[in-house]
């Protein structure tokens, strides 16, 4: 293995091709919206180029502050939940037997062959007045009558959790395969009960693997445009809806890129801080 | 006054018996190696003593009290693992500091005893080292004041020093044992190494197929084996296989042994070490040497292999067929090349006399 810094375009070579396709699906589409992003619209049809930022003052306002700080705790809170779910339920998923590990993890990855759409509705059916599960509760007598439970907010955290729940658990469930199971005993016989064990030894040895599974959740969640809208109210409505609004439905090219341009460094911006922060603990 | 008592603990994983019926007696003090090759049930049962695994039979008391269903966080033993299990989010001084965080003890007070602990295992001032930048034997001394921490009734280690490299484990071996005796703990080693077990053990329990097949004090489990695979496990040993000709004497390939405590008749399988065995060249010894097994435990045969140790010369000598290893010092070396013939010479007082293998091998010795 070449430990040394590179040198000759040759050993530059195994990067070139993942550098190429950065710069051809990421660097110049993002290009691209950030130009579009500054450029005039014409009213009732499309924009020309220019160089007009009124794109970007138009979300000063009181209204796109409000979705905006709505979209990224509606985020935060499904990553959250995620990981607070995720976390307990990989753990034990890891301290399976082999053969039950394989069929959950099969299990789990046959929900990512679901698309949004399908989630959406099938969270609306099941929260909904006529067939939902209100009915359950009502046949066995914890209920009066049933009642619709969507749209609303506790709808829509359900089903952008149940989105994000099968990628929370693949992304830990490397590291906690791997942790050594002599960690939790060694606890166990200096005292600490197995509850103890688990928030003192467990979810503290693995507080990195913790916040990227938590940055990967709510980047995930902050891209989800389609549930705010099946499963949610108007004002559950995240950036991320107004963006695939502003373009389709308005017409607004450069409002929408602005948007979306606003978006992606808020995202980067939050990323980058949390990376920092977590250095900043290891040393 | 016992301190623990294991009487007949089991450890079945559906068909397969990993530990059968161990009973053992471990007074107060005592430095005990559970001894075996891999596989032997040894580290089952030091987790079963340590209540990390569920005994399927049997019993442990401690101090008469039964604690078979004290779960391991109750036990109050410290154990240490044989991949250290050290946090690796705590510091050194963190790490040894854990129980004591466990037990709500203040922060002051837990650094107080976390630095006398170090002071113990001879590493002062390394209480902010972070785990992942302390050397082998540095992890292995904070695993030992961890598990130290709590001044534990029991203390267990899972082949503790097995990560170290051939010098350090022997001085480990050395400080271990010396630590043991100024604390006075009951301490309970899981160990392959039969050195490691011979230097630091007050009694050494030998352990193979989920038996255990003898628990004495570490020169009596070498002098006096109690069967064919302690006797072999145990350092390097002859075996010899005999048939009983008459009382006190049995014949053996290459010649006639006179000794004690023979079966009346049968099969008899006989232990000897090297190093009691004598070697004359077959000219030199006083006209004994031509009639071959004409004389008590002589044995005629022919050297095939010298190998100089540096400490000890060891011979291979062919016996009718047979291999017998001879073991002696250098300045004791008698002067014989590989393929002359030579005269085993094997003491009666030398001779254990074992039960016959695949006989009662497995029982435990009364």
């Amino acid at each position: 293995m070449i430990r040394r810094a590179p040198r000759s375009l040759g050993e530059h070579a195994p990067i070139l091709f993942p550098a190429l396709m950065l710069v051809v699906f990421f660097v110049i589409p993002f290009g691209l919206m950030i130009a579009v992003s500054v450029a005039r619209r014409i009213p009732g049809g499309f924009y020309e180029p220019d160089l007009v930022l009124a794109n970007y003052e138009r979300f000063l306002s009181a209204f796109f502050g409000g979705v905006l700080s709505f979209s990224l705790e509606l985020a935060a809170l499904v990553a959250v939940v995620a990981v607070g779910i995720g976390f307990p339920f990989t753990y034990r998923l890891a301290r399976l037997p082999r053969a039950a590990q394989v069929r959950w993890l099969v299990f789990l990855l046959s929900i990512l062959s679901l698309s949004e759409v399908i989630i959406g509705f099938a969270w609306s059916t099941l929260l909904s007045r006529t067939a939902g599960i209100t009915n359950l509760l009502v046949a066995v007598g914890l209920m009066a009558e049933p009642q619709s439970l969507s749209p609303s907010f506790g709808a829509l955290l359900a089903g952008m959790v149940y989105q994000a729940f099968p990628y929370t658990v693949l992304v830990l469930y490397p590291a906690l395969a791997r942790l050594d199971p002599a960690l939790v005993e060694a606890s166990r016989t200096l005292g600490a009960s197995p509850v103890k064990a688990f928030f003192t030894v467990v979810v503290p040895s693995q507080r990195n693997t913790i916040v990227a599974t938590l940055i990967m959740a709510f980047v995930f969640a902050l891209g989800c445009y389609l549930l705010p809208q099946l499963l949610g109210r108007p004002q559950h409505w995240t950036l991320s809806v107004l963006i695939t609004d502003q373009a389709i439905y308005q017409s607004n090219m450069p409002f929408a890129a602005a948007m979306a341009v606003f978006l992606v460094l808020v995202s980067l911006a939050l990323v980058g801080l949390s990376l920092l922060f977590g250095r900043k603990e290891e040393a | 006054m016992s301190a623990l008592v294991l009487d007949g603990l089991t450890k079945r994983y559906g068909g397969f018996t990993a530990v059968h019926g161990a009973s053992l007696r471990i007074p107060h003090g005592q430095f005990v190696c559970l001894l075996g090759p891999s596989g032997c049930g040894k580290t089952t049962l030091l987790r079963m003593i340590a209540g990390l695994e569920e005994p399927s039979g049997g019993q442990l008391l401690i101090d008469d009290r039964d604690i078979t269903a004290t779960p391991a966080h109750k036990r109050d033993f410290g154990m240490v693992f044989q991949s250290l299990a050290l946090f690796p989010h705590l510091s050194a001084g963190e790490n040894i500091a854990y129980p004591l965080r466990i037990r709500g003890v203040p922060a002051d007070e837990r650094r107080r005893k976390a630095d006398s602990l170090l002071e113990l295992v001879r590493l002062p001032g390394m209480a902010d080292r972070p785990v992942s930048r302390l050397s082998g034997g540095q992890r292995q001394r904070v695993a030992i004041a961890r598990a130290l921490a709590l001044e534990p009734k029991l203390f267990l280690l899972d082949e503790p020093l097995s990560a170290l490299d051939a010098k350090l484990r022997e001085a480990m071996q050395i400080e271990l044992k010396q630590l043991q005796r100024r604390l006075g703990i009951t301490t309970i080693v899981v160990t392959h190494d039969q050195r490691e077990a011979m230097t630091m053990a007050d009694l050494v329990v030998v352990m193979s197929e989920g038996r255990i097949r003898q628990a004495a004090p570490p020169m009596e489990v070498y002098r006096r084996p109690a069967d064919a695979f302690v006797a072999d496990f145990i350092g390097m040993t002859n075996l010899l296989e005999g048939e009983v000709t008459a009382p006190g004497r049995a014949s053996v390939p290459g010649g006639e042994l006179v000794l004690d405590g023979l079966p009346p008749h049968g099969r008899a399988l006989l232990s000897v070490r090297p190093e009691e065995v004598l070697l004359h060249p077959a000219t030199a010894s006083g006209g004994q040497g031509s009639g071959q097994g004409a004389v008590a435990n002589r044995l005629a045969g022919t050297l095939s292999f010298v190998r100089d140790l540096g400490a000890s010369v060891e011979f291979r000598i062919d016996v009718s067929g047979r291999e017998i290893v001879a073991l002696t010092r250098p300045q004791d070396r008698p002067a014989v090349e590989p393929g002359a013939a030579v005269i085993v010479e094997i003491p009666a007082e030398a001779c254990v006399v074992l039960p016959p293998e695949g006989g009662t091998a497995g029982e435990r010795p009364s």
